[in-house]
């Protein structure tokens, strides 16, 4: 069986270049998609059971469903390529082996909403990435899958491609539009959804490089077909970047539910020098972290993360050996939120710098009495209470590391 | 009998909701903030305001909602039908308690050195919420205590706490959007744009919304306690829109105007020009009448004053005499030399007026007609200023514009007899001065361009022999023989208005023409 979706021609010389692409089959069922009705698109899509591989995990025939049909606006698509979760290097990887996967994509989704200018929002970093995008776009201009009537359907669509400005906060969606529309790049207050009002206050879809790059096999292949992979629930492949102390880290396609461990121990090569595993943040740094024990027995779906009390989130696996110091780890973390921290809401604004404050003078030896308690009393406070959520993104790694990790933490406190 | 169908819509377009207890109907669209309001319950809050957009930043208006998940701020919640909401719960101060305790971490505190202090939210809802210790042992984000941000706006950043009201106000209210919050997280900070200053003709409205002491009035910066600062209701006479204010006096002295809300004239909003046009009331003030003598100006007593002023009168022919009322003064000095003249036979009344060079306006507040009542003394039928007053008596009343003043010099009239609160360009052309109350020492009223009638109250004590110019006008009419026993203005507003204070109300009246 073929297993793979979005990676099967990362092995293949000069995968990104259109000729390579259309020699795999790409684009070729691009006039029978235009063939059938939007709605139709969108079914197939929900039937698929895909889901957002940005992180909420939100279904994607769902979201689409929600751009109203009848509003006169025009309907826009923005790709969200700014992955900048510290663990996550997937969307990277799409972008400049297999960029023509994401046109082809971002082609159905646009036509099944109907929208005409799609943008692809991409982390400022990402020079290399974006050169290798700019080039397929402009081979599908020449080869007329963009533009106006597309193969003769009638159908027109532009892409542009918009670099971001190194903030981290612009891959949260509505910060994205924001940021797109020139403005600063802070979250709005939902409601309203940006499938409602979206960019320019018009209907929007939002969804990442990997989600949207997995269309052109389930239009392809079928529903079925991509139901294949993964469970009933938390169905296909999915992108796993891998990091930290492996022996090989590197970005692996599996199916959903494939086990953590075989993917940590046989893809990614298992722990450099022979070191005991400790700890394993399964999707991205922004999630709880799992125990070395926890991390062998749990399998990578939806469900069985939830049930570990973690997340599958973008899939940035950061495995840590036995040498890491959790604190260090977590101040680590609480340096990088507050620095993103778009500030706005006073929770994370002050919350965030006021964790990274106290995490690095427990770190630096100077821990007091009630600096555990304190800590715990940030996260709680902030969780929940903001525009975004970046303040859970830092509450849920401060909860996870105090309960279980708390020994490391006490032992730098001084009575 | 409504359809069925009709029902459902009606029930569809006014949601109805439970708010701690109490049950309301509210419209389609109302927030959960506003329907509380409306069963009298005003949920803390920084960065929400009536008048500019949901900014929901500052996450004080936290509250709970039965089957949601987690609590809702209320100022962006739409009020579903059913919704049950909890705002007074130990859970929900618990949530107000923390929100304060973030914003206080890196807040100066110097509440002791802060012009805020006294009428600032945070520490109210601080006072309102335990008041305990601090328990943060980190070092406080340092910022900018002195941030230059335009002619009259001064920022102390670390007072902030980014509720972006000001820089909302910029960008929806005056337009001009100067303002920016630039940095991220707990490094955010309130700035102009480069190149820019906050200098728009409302700027000072910032400080106003500005719900701590980041933002000072660069004139009443550091000039008083607020605390001891009486506040009057008034009408700012800046100008012919006539905004609701709030004469702030201590002493003796006015040391600022607030806006006072009245949503038909200013809405809450007052313009910087006639904001810091108080600085008339304190400065150059006549206490004493004055008389023109060969050997200059000499100060006179009020008795000595008014006999004079009658000796002369009796002597002069209705026809000879020009009663000149005034376009800034209230209605009831003008009602009052009106009165005067009736009583006298004089035909020509006439009203000066106030004039600036370039007066500024636009399609918002400012009026180019720099009078609070020009409305009001047409209504009593005094044409305007023609100029003609040679060998004329004249009786005239302050403010006389330049070009008014110049047509004086150039037609002399043979005597006159000004009413002015100061010195004055006017004052080297008559003959006998009378000291009169500004509207800030009097009972009065105006009427803006809109025919609206608003009144003033009262706020400073009269000094020296300073009263009212229909005191003035009263003693001399008496003098002439003619008792008028009025005792209060409102027998002059009664009488050549047909109205009463009470009736004027707070935010005034539209009367017919
Ligand atoms: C702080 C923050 C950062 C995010 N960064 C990214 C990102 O870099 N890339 C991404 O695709 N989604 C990111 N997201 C998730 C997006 O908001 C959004 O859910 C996603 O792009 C939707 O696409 P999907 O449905 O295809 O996953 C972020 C969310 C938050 C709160
Ligand atoms: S939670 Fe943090 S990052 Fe998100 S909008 Fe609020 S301040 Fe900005
Ligand atoms: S200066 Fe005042 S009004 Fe402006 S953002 Fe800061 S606290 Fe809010
Ligand atoms: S608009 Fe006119 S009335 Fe209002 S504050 Fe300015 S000067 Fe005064
Ligand atoms: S008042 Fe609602 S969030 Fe500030």
């Amino acid at each position: 069986m073929e297993n793979k979706v979005l990676t099967k021609n990362f092995g293949l010389k000069d995968s990104h270049l259109l000729s390579v692409y259309e020699s795999t089959g790409g684009y070729q069922n691009l006039k029978k998609i235009f063939a059938m009705q939007p709605v139709d698109v969108i079914e197939e899509v929900k039937n698929s059971g895909l889901r957002g591989r940005g992180g909420a995990g939100f279904p994607t025939g769902l979201k689409w469903s929600f751009v109203p049909k009848d509003s006169p606006k025009p309907k826009y698509l923005c790709v969200n390529a700014d992955e900048s979760e510290p663990g996550t290097f997937k969307d990277r990887y799409l972008l400049e082996l297999d960029p023509h996967r994401l046109v082809e994509g971002m082609i159905i989704c646009s036509y099944a909403i109907s929208c005409h200018n799609a943008y692809v929002y991409i982390r400022g970093e990402f020079v290399y990435p974006k050169v290798q995008l700019e080039k397929a776009i402009e081979e599908a201009y020449q080869k007329g899958y963009l533009g106006k009537n597309i193969l003769g359907s009638g159908y027109d669509l532009e892409i542009t491609v918009h670099r971001g400005a190194g903030a981290y906060i612009c891959g949260e969606e509505t910060a994205l539009l924001n940021s797109l529309e020139g403005k600063r790049g802070m979250p709005r207050l939902k409601p309203p959804f940006p499938a409602v009002v979206g960019l320019f206050s018009c209907p929007t879809v939002v969804n990442n490089v990997e989600t949207i790059s997995a269309l052109p096999y389930i239009l392809d292949q079928g529903a079925e077909a991509y139901r294949q992979f993964g469970t009933e629930k938390s169905p296909g492949t999915k992108l796993f970047s891998v990091s930290g102390h492996v022996n090989r880290p590197g970005v692996f396609e599996v199916p959903l539910a494939y086990s953590l461990k075989k993917l940590i121990m046989e893809d990614a090569g298992g722990i450099k020098d022979g070191k005991a595993l400790k700890a394993v943040i399964p999707g991205g740094s922004s999630v709880p972290v799992l125990t070395a024990e926890e991390a062998l027995e749990v399998n990578l779906d939806y469900e069985s993360l939830q049930e570990k009390g973690t997340m599958l989130g973008s899939g940035g696996v950061i495995v840590m050996d036995e040498t890491v110091c959790m604190v260090k780890a977590l101040t680590n973390l609480a340096h990088f939120y507050s620095h993103e921290s778009c500030g706005q809401c006073s929770p994370c604004r002050e919350g965030t710098g006021w964790a990274h404050k106290l995490l690095q003078r427990i770190s630096g030896g100077e821990g007091r009495a009630g600096d555990i308690e304190e800590l715990q009393k940030i996260a709680d406070n902030m969780a929940g209470k903001t525009i975004c959520v970046l303040a859970d993104a830092l509450a849920m790694p401060i909860w996870s590391y105090l309960k279980k990790f708390r020994n490391e933490f006490e032992s730098l406190i001084k009575d | 009998m409504r359809s069925a169908e009709e029902s459902t819509l009606l029930f569809e377009v006014m949601p109805k909701l439970t708010i701690d207890g109490k049950e309301i109907t509210v419209d389609e669209g109302t927030t959960v903030f506003e329907a509380a309001r409306q069963v009298e319950t005003t949920i803390p809050h920084f960065c929400y305001h009536p008048k500019l957009s949901i900014a929901g930043n500052c996450r004080m208006c936290l509250v709970e909602i039965e089957k949601m998940p987690k609590p809702q701020i209320s100022c962006n919640t739409v009020v579903q039908e059913g919704m049950v909401v909890h705002t007074q719960t130990e859970n929900v101060k618990a949530l107000q308690k923390n929100v304060l305790e973030f914003i206080l971490i890196n807040h100066p505190i110097d509440c002791p050195v802060c012009d805020q202090a006294g009428e600032c939210k945070l520490q109210g809802y601080y006072m309102d919420h335990s008041a305990s210790g601090s328990e943060f042992n980190e070092a406080k984000v340092k910022k900018p205590k002195r941030v230059d941000l335009g002619p009259n706006v001064m920022l102390d950043d670390e007072r902030c706490i980014l509720c972006t009201r000001c820089v909302r106000f910029c960008d929806e209210i005056s337009q001009t959007g100067e303002l920016c919050v630039t940095n991220r997280g707990d490094r955010s900070t309130l700035r102009t744009f480069p190149g820019k200053k906050l200098e728009n003709k409302y700027s000072l409205n910032t400080v106003d919304i500005c719900p701590v002491g980041a933002l000072t009035s660069k004139p009443f910066r550091f000039q008083q306690r607020v605390w001891f600062l009486k506040s009057v209701p008034s009408i700012c006479t800046g100008c012919a829109t006539g905004c609701n204010i709030y004469v702030d006096h201590n002493d003796g002295k006015v040391f600022r105007y607030k806006t006072r809300e009245n949503e038909e004239v200013n809405q809450c909003w007052t313009c910087d020009e006639g904001r810091l046009s108080y600085t008339f009331i304190n400065e150059a003030r006549l206490i004493r009448p004055l008389l023109k003598t060969e050997n200059g100006i000499e100060e006179i007593n009020k008795k000595q004053a008014v006999l004079t002023i009658v000796e002369k009168l009796k002597s002069e022919a209705a026809d000879n005499m020009v009663f000149i009322g005034s376009a800034y003064e209230s209605n009831e000095n003008n009602a009052a030399l009106k009165k005067l003249a009736d009583a006298l036979g004089v035909k020509r009344l006439e009203y000066a007026y106030h004039e600036v060079e370039n007066p500024s306006s636009d399609d918002f507040l400012i009026k180019a007609d720099k009078n609070p009542n020009r409305a009001g003394v047409k209504k009593l039928s005094y044409a305007e200023f023609s100029g003609e007053l040679s060998g004329k008596t004249v009786i005239a009343m302050e403010k006389i514009g330049t070009s008014q003043l110049e047509k004086i010099r150039l037609k002399k009239p043979q005597y006159l007899i000004l009413l002015s609160s100061q010195r004055s360009p006017a004052c080297e052309l008559a003959d006998v001065i009378l000291p009169v109350s500004t509207f800030a020492e009097q009972k009065g009223s105006f009427i803006n361009f809109q025919n609206r009638i608003q009144k003033f109250e009262s706020a400073l004590e009269v000094k020296g022999e300073m009263q009212s110019a229909w005191q003035y006008l009263q003693e001399i009419a008496e003098g002439l023989g003619h008792a008028w026993n009025i005792v209060s203005s409102d027998k002059l507003l009664q009488e050549f208005f047909n109205l009463n204070y009470e009736a004027i109300g707070e935010q005034g009246k539209v009367i017919e023409n």
